[in-house]
């Protein structure tokens, strides 16, 4: 633990110091320009806005020009030179960095800047934007070391420090290394026994090549861009909806499997739709730039989120390919390098023509969207069509013949009708003739606050907003003991909970019964008192809103639920009782109210004919109500004002009641076919995609990067501090994709080089793998990087010959052990004097336990799947608790954690406590933290338990004898046998857990009950649970969690 | 030897969370840091800052986050005499060109809504309080309002993020992480940021809540806020699985123990005894947090001032009881977000049913800390994202209105460390839709809020993509006018 605080102190300077101190001549780049650009390019840099008395110290001319006979650097001479006396100065007046900036440098870095100064105040170009140039290998002394060009120029930099590189791992935890790092999952046993078997000196590369050639290797390269594309399952602002991008997210595991060259998967993520004949799959790789969040929030202005989801995008790429801080670039020139507000918003510019909007409506995937048929669908939609012509044909025959005898059945039908209203309604509310019409026992209802009516079922209906209600009195009072029906028709205009119908108390006990439009849902309440005695009832199904759905609940008197009955369109419910516990009288003082509940719960929509009736009608009674008011509306309206639905339940009922049976049959095929093909389009899979708006949006330079501040127009183009755009590229994306991945841009290769490094050895070669600026971290050894990244682009971009040539190498395979004096010299392992050893990330903890238990899924790809997590987390957060986490069952639960469901408002809590990030920005490098939150998930989350029980119940099967089954499953999670103290220990722990357990096997149950996978009972439960204890140490070591 | 032990010198106090390793990031932030006063992280202090910058008045916060935006002139800034402007249009001049959300920027007229509540004068400061808060009305003495809060964002989501990050958009920490990040925690066994989630009474749907939030963005992420739970575990993860009791854990710990102790001599790798050292605190935590949620040992005294629904776990009054709790042992930062005040429609029946909700709680939170003597240390706020707008939305009627989002002003309270009790601060117009007088920007709010806990909010610094970011980005004026 103290030793972890040692890193302090050895960050950027840190490694710079060690260059400094190690070599003679001063560097600008590597000694000097890290001083200036942390102190004084703030105000005497690339950003003219805040550049003070005119003058760059990142510019030699600037910083060398005669001012008044005063220069700021005379180069050769630190005592004539303006800078140098400013910095050291013990007139705070003339001090600098000024004493209100913060900054001051140390007596070394004064004196770098007065030996760079005397040694001529050489600038150079910042070296991230000069080419890569080919370097000479390094000479080594230690001549049998180096297993490659890699491991010479490693050495290199390990003699110049004296220190010698550390022995190869064993074996072991070598395959143990390889198979975590390349396929993010442990070797199984057989493939442990194998490589120790082969004492071939091909041993080693063979596995290598097996391991690259493994479907799994797909998913754990992933893992890392899934991150940098800030992937997940669902939009992120506001209401967090679900969206659809796992085949994006499957394409980017193909690409990997099938080694797509680097230059290829560039251009396909940025511009596949722009390729000539671009197929589906590099359309969808374009996804990349579709998973930034969006919002959905009611009043957001448009424009500003869209022009947000530009900036994303223009800074998400600049951050993967280029490794620059684009986006401080966004409202004024960047301050360090040379980037401007202007070059921002000409890279803004390239992905500013996608046709989309800022605020996104609806429930399916915003658009531009591809639609993705499946085989079946594809032949599905072919019969569909098929049969369309035949169906078609029928019904359109039958139609006209029918055309003349329809006509003349509207003359009559309305009398042929069944009553609108049963003869005994206490309350008939239709909302005819501008007001309120009484019927039956019930007063006139009184109209609180203004009401509006609109069309409703049968002439008009009440229009509600939330406010507006009635209140009318009614011989008829309700009880628990007494029969009644109560209907009405609804037409919700939002999916916002309001109250149908009520006679409730507002406080106190709050009693009565109320009808309420609950979560698109039918609720109704009878209450004696509130959460004590009441029955509780609510549909299974959800309605959709802008619907017209007539609403019933008959009871029978019985005073249980089972004698409460909801329909919904003269159809019974599936319903849910929450509460049958009503025991005493519902009656009270309370009005009836149409559209509201005492002073809340306003009802938003129309509501129409409100009847009360004091016993229980039967279905076909109700089904009768419910055409007569249905038809016998249609048939009031002149046909020519009839509404299309109208038409058709005029139609139908016709049909039904009056037409031949074959008439009825071919209607009813054509409609069928015609609803069904309409559905089939409805579910077609969608994923998100770029597309270019056929005329481009005009760009322009956005004042202090204010959405609503356009300043000048600007065209798409690339910084001028990098290699132009071929004059012949097209100035758009596929051009900008092109340009990336030109042999000799200075900035792509080294990038990629430097983050694929970072996999194998935690840490980049330039530490700031986000930052190859001017305040980013220089490389610890430049000359690798660059020879790195001119073999990466000579091989054709190809990613697992890079990939094979580092885990090849003899630094990749050294010892992870380290005394503690080299720990402390050198924290972070930079120099590479010793292996990379850090923990696991957090996807990879999960899929390391499911593998060692046997419990892992190998299926690729897919939906998204929802594992263990505790209840609630959703409601918590979610709009109006709306949503919640619906937990897969099956293999679902043993799928890799890359396959796990990402929403951004609440993401898996098991992951983020190991470091996940939110996915709703760009992170190119996580965190590796170590707290207690980790432990507990680790002992007590649900799969950590089940992997544990699964462990042990193998181990139990495998062999008779407790030492065995030990040597066993300890194998298992670590890849070595344990030593004797080691095995001693956990035999102890199994004899005191199994002793423990013989006292309460109900607690042996209990634990063996953890999990959905199923528990072998021929097992002797106080063995398996006090195993299951043990396999838990397993799964919890230190050296099982971490990477070795 | 007993592992217990041992393991009583692998941990120490001071390594709880905030202080937990972080093999990448310690060592990025702190060698990052400008100057040499912030280069160290403490053992003694636990934050990235070996003292505070100055001497702090506070040494902890309860922010209760009143999510959706309350109606400031329906609650604080009394307007009499509106009633004579009721119903009419809101002048053009007041308005400005004041951006509107897409909810109402397409509405003919804009009728100005008076208060439909009765207001009272309470305190030596003779504050306005409505009749819906009258508890808090009896503390006005003890606590500061800000009548004139502002903020860019128009709509919740940007609005509420902006507030606790700095930053309208997702990517930044929240301000309980800076602190945690900055100060650490104080607590033995609980983390430095905790989260606290209560729903409102109010009938319309409660706007949605962001893990981001409480987030630590680009710090490391133990120093993000951790989220206390009214259903099952308190902290997830917390309980022992079925069947295992705390003597079978306390075994399996000690045989985990010795393992990783072996390896961690043959290895040599620090972070190991920092692993055997959180393992220790976890179990730890599996005793301090359930004893943190048992009530049993409050008086009923004590909970019958919270009000009848202290009892009831993820209320509002449950919670600000729990925040008494948290700050009495040490935890840095606790954020309460009681949801249900976006009162578009129906405000007078739900901001009712909400006020009903946080009234006497918060008063209670008020007088406990007082009574204990921790209010002059512990920093409580209470506030929304933004106001409401004068002028209807929706249909006006004679009892009924409802009102949108306002950023041009509204109004917060902050009591106890290092503020002026009794004071107002700031004033809009007769309209209560633009501030005459002190504006205080969201910057200058978390500014303020740094500074009462020594903080000093220009020098609290993180660097990030090549940038020193910080809370309050490159804004921020402390309101030295409502500090002691």
């Amino acid at each position: 633990m103290l030793a972890s605080l040692l890193f302090v102190g050895l960050g950027p300077q840190g490694t710079h110091a060690l260059h400094a101190s190690e070599q003679g001549a001063v560097s600008y780049n590597r000694d000097v320009r890290p001083i200036l650009s942390d102190n004084c390019f703030r105000c005497h840099g690339p950003d003219s806005a805040s550049r003070q008395a005119e003058l760059r110290l990142d510019q030699h001319d600037s910083a060398i020009q005669d001012r008044d006979g005063l220069r700021a650097i005379t180069p050769g001479k630190s005592a004539e030179s303006e800078v140098f006396r400013r910095l050291t100065t013990s007139d705070p007046g003339e001090r600098m960095p000024p004493t209100d900036s913060g900054q001051t440098l140390t007596a070394e870095e004064r004196e770098t800047i007065r030996r760079w100064i005397d040694a001529g105040a050489n600038y150079e170009a910042h070296w991230s934007l000069i080419p890569p140039q080919s370097p000479a290998l390094p000479e080594v002394e230690r001549k049998d070391w180096p297993r490659g060009e890699i491991d010479r120029f490693i050495l290199q930099r390990l003699e110049q420090a004296g220190l010698s590189p550390a022995p190869e791992a064993n074996r072991a935890l070598l395959l143990r290394r390889l198979s975590l790092d390349l396929t993010g999952l442990p070797p199984t046993l057989d493939e442990l026994d194998a490589f120790l078997a082969d004492d071939s000196p091909q041993a080693y590369e063979r596995v290598v090549d097996r391991l690259l050639a493994s479907p799994r290797y797909g998913e754990r390269m992933a893992l890392e861009w899934l991150d940098l594309a800030r992937y997940a399952d669902t939009n992120g602002y506001f209401s967090d909806l679900e969206r659809q991008m796992w085949r994006w997210r499957d394409w980017l595991i193909a690409a990997f499997n099938s080694n797509q060259p680097y230059d290829q998967f560039t251009i396909e993520q940025l511009a596949g739709d722009l390729l000539p004949a671009a197929t589906i799959e590099q359309k969808i790789a374009t996804g990349l730039h579709r998973n930034h969040p969006v919002t959905n929030e009611t009043g957001v202005i448009d424009e500003e989120y869209r022009v947000e989801y530009v900036g994303d995008r223009a800074e998400t790429t600049a951050a993967i390919w280029l490794g620059l801080t684009l986006g401080c670039a966004r409202c004024h020139d960047h301050k360090y390098d040379p980037l401007s507000q202007r070059e921002y918003y000409q890279l803004f510019a390239f992905f500013n023509n996608v046709p989309e909007k800022g605020m996104i409506t609806g429930t399916a995937n915003p658009p531009p969207v591809l639609q993705l048929f499946s085989a079946a669908e594809q032949q599905q939609l072919q019969q569909f069509q098929q049969q369309r012509g035949a169906l078609e044909t029928a019904w359109k025959a039958a139609e006209k013949r029918l055309e003349q005898p329809f006509l003349a059945w509207q003359k009559t039908a309305a009398e042929a009708l069944p009553a609108a209203c049963p003869a005994d309604a206490a309350a008939w509310y239709d909302f005819s003739d501008g007001g309120v019409e009484r019927i039956g026992r019930s007063q006139p209802a009184k109209a609180v606050d203004r009401i509006r009516y609109g069309d409703g079922v049968r002439g008009q209906g009440a229009l509600l907003d939330n406010g507006g209600h009635f209140e009318f009195a009614c011989d008829f009072a309700p009880e628990p003991n007494s029969p009644f029906t109560l209907s009405a028709w609804i037409r919700p205009a939002a999916a916002q909970t309001g109250c149908i119908l009520s006679k409730i108390e507002p406080a106190g006990n709050l009693r009565g019964l109320e009808v309420l439009w609950y979560r698109r849902q039918i609720r109704v309440d009878l209450v004696h008192q509130w959460a004590s005695s009441a029955i509780e009832l609510t549909t299974e199904s959800r309605f959709a809103p802008h619907e017209w759905h007539h609403v019933a609940v008959t009871y029978d008197g019985s005073g249980k639920a089972a004698g409460l009955k909801i329909y919904v369109d003269a159809e019974l419910q599936p319903a849910r009782t929450e509460r049958d516990d009503l025991s005493g009288p519902i009656v009270n003082d309370e009005p009836w109210r149409i559209g509201r509940k005492d002073e809340t719960m306003g009802f938003d929509g129309l509501i129409d004919e409100v009847q009360i009736v004091p016993r229980e009608l039967s279905r076909e009674e109700l089904s009768g109500v419910y055409s007569s008011q249905l038809v016998g509306g249609a048939l009031a309206v002149p046909a020519e004002k009839r509404s299309s639905g109208q038409k058709q339940q005029l139609l139908e009922y016709y049909l039904r009641q009056a037409a031949p049976a074959d008439d009825l049959n071919a209607y009813q095929r054509w409609t069928t076919l015609n609803k069904q093909q309409a559905e089939l389009l409805a579910g077609i899979e969608t994923t998100m995609v770029m597309q270019e708006m056929s005329t481009p949006r005009e760009t322009h330079v956005l004042v202090r990067g204010q959405y609503d501040q356009p300043g000048e127009t600007v065209a798409s183009d690339v910084p001028a501090c990098l290699p132009p755009l071929a004059a012949a590229a097209p100035r758009n994306r596929l051009g900008l994709a092109q340009w990336l991945v030109d042999p000799g841009h200075p900035l792509t290769a080294r990038v990629a080089v430097n983050r694929l490094w970072q996999q194998f050895f935690g840490v980049g070669l330039v530490k700031t793998v986000n930052d190859f600026g001017s305040q980013g971290e220089p490389p610890s050894h430049p000359e690798l990087l660059d020879w790195l990244a001119i073999e990466f682009v000579r091989s054709g971009w190809n990613v697992k010959v890079l990939q094979k040539r580092i885990v090849m190498s003899a630094a990749y395979r050294q010892s992870s052990r380290a005394t503690a004096e080299l720990i402390q010299r050198d924290p972070e392992n930079r120099l590479l004097a010793r292996g990379p050893r850090f923990r696991l990330p957090a996807e990879l903890i999960r899929d390391q336990a499911l593998a060692v238990s046997g419990l892992l899924t190998d299926k690729i790809g897919g939906p998204s799947v929802k594992p263990y997590q505790p209840e609630g987390l959703w409601e918590a957060v979610s709009y109006n608790g709306d949503y919640s986490y619906e937990q897969d069952h099956g293999s679902a639960l043993y799928r890799r954690s890359l396959y796990t469901y990402w929403k951004r408002q609440s993401p898996p809590p098991a992951l983020l406590a190991f470091d996940a990030p939110t996915r709703e920005t760009c992170v190119v490098q996580r965190s590796r933290t170590n707290t207690p939150l980790q432990a507990l998930v680790l002992l007590n989350d649900t799969t950590y338990i089940e992997a544990a029980r699964v462990l042990a119940q193998r181990a139990l099967l495998h062999a008779p004898g407790d030492e065995q089954r030990l040597r066993y499953a300890f194998r298992r999670a670590t890849c070595r046998w344990p030593e004797a103290d080691e095995a001693a220990r956990l035999r102890e722990l199994f004899k005191q857990e199994r002793a423990a357990f013989a006292e309460h096997p109900k607690a042996a149950d209990a634990l063996l009950a953890v999990g959905e996978w199923p528990r072998d009972r021929s097992l002797d439960p106080l063995d398996h649970a006090a195993w299951t204890n043990v396999m838990c140490v397993l799964l919890n070591l230190d050296e099982t969690v971490t990477r070795p | 030897m007993p592992a217990s032990a041992n393991i009583a010198a692998e941990w120490t106090r001071r390594q709880f969370f905030s202080r937990s390793s972080v093999a990448l990031g310690a060592t990025a932030l702190a060698s990052l840091l400008p100057g040499d006063a912030l280069a160290t992280p403490s053992a003694a202090q636990g934050g990235i800052l070996s003292s505070p910058h100055f001497a702090p008045r506070a040494k902890r916060v309860i922010y209760l986050f009143m999510h959706g935006g309350p109606a400031q002139m329906d609650l604080f800034d009394y307007k009499p005499q509106l009633k004579a402007q009721h119903g009419r249009d809101l002048p053009a001049s007041v308005r400005g060109n004041q951006r509107l959300t897409g909810m109402t920027s397409g509405q003919k007229s804009f009728p100005v809504v008076s208060s439909l509540f009765k207001f009272s004068q309470y305190g030596p400061s003779g504050m306005w309080v409505s009749e819906l808060l009258p508890q808090l009305g009896q503390v006005a003495d003890k606590l500061c309002f800000v009548r004139s809060m502002h903020t860019e964002a128009i709509n919740h989501d940007p609005a509420v993020t902006y507030l606790q990050t700095g930053h309208q958009l997702a990517g930044r920490p929240s301000m309980g992480s800076w602190l945690s990040y900055g100060l650490g925690s104080e607590s033995e066994d609980l983390p430095a940021f905790v989260v606290l989630l209560s729903r409102g009474s109010a009938a319309r749907p409660d706007d949605p809540l962001y893990a981001r939030l409480w987030g630590s963005g680009f710090l490391p992420s133990n120093h993000q806020g951790v989220s206390f739970r009214s259903d099952g575990d308190p902290v997830l993860y917390l309980s022992n699985p079925p069947g295992v009791d705390g003597a079978s854990r306390r075994r399996v710990l000690d045989a985990l123990g010795a393992l990783n102790r072996k390896q961690a001599d043959l290895v040599g790798d620090p972070e190991i005894r920092t692993r055997i050292a959180q393992y220790e605190m976890a179990f730890r935590m599996q005793a301090s947090v359930p004893e943190l949620a048992d009530l049993s040992r409050e008086s009923e005294q004590t909970l019958d001032a919270y009000g009848r629904f202290v009892r009831t776990p993820g209320t509002f009054a449950a919670n600000c009881l729990l925040a008494r709790r948290l700050v009495e042992r040490g935890v840095r930062f606790v954020q309460l977000y009681h949801r249900g005040w976006d009162q578009h429609y129906n405000l007078p029946s739900d901001l009712r049913l909400q006020c009903q909700d946080v009234d006497q709680p918060a008063a209670a939170l008020i007088r406990d800390l007082a009574q204990r003597g921790l209010l002059d240390e512990t920093l409580v706020i209470w506030g929304g994202e933004f106001g409401r707008t004068i002028y209807s939305q929706g249909k006006l009627e004679a009892t009924n209105y409802g009102r949108d989002h306002h950023p041009r002003c509204f109004t917060i309270w902050l009591a106890g460390g290092g503020i002026r009790p009794g004071v107002v601060h700031g004033e809009t117009d007769d309209f209560s839709y633009n501030i005459v007088r002190d504006s205080v920007h969201v910057h200058d709010l978390n500014a303020t809020i740094l500074h009462c806990l020594g903080v000093d909010h220009t020098r609290l610094t993180y660097r990030f993509q090549g940038r020193d970011f910080r809370l309050t980005d490159v804004h921020g004026r402390v309101v030295n006018e409502i500090l002691r």
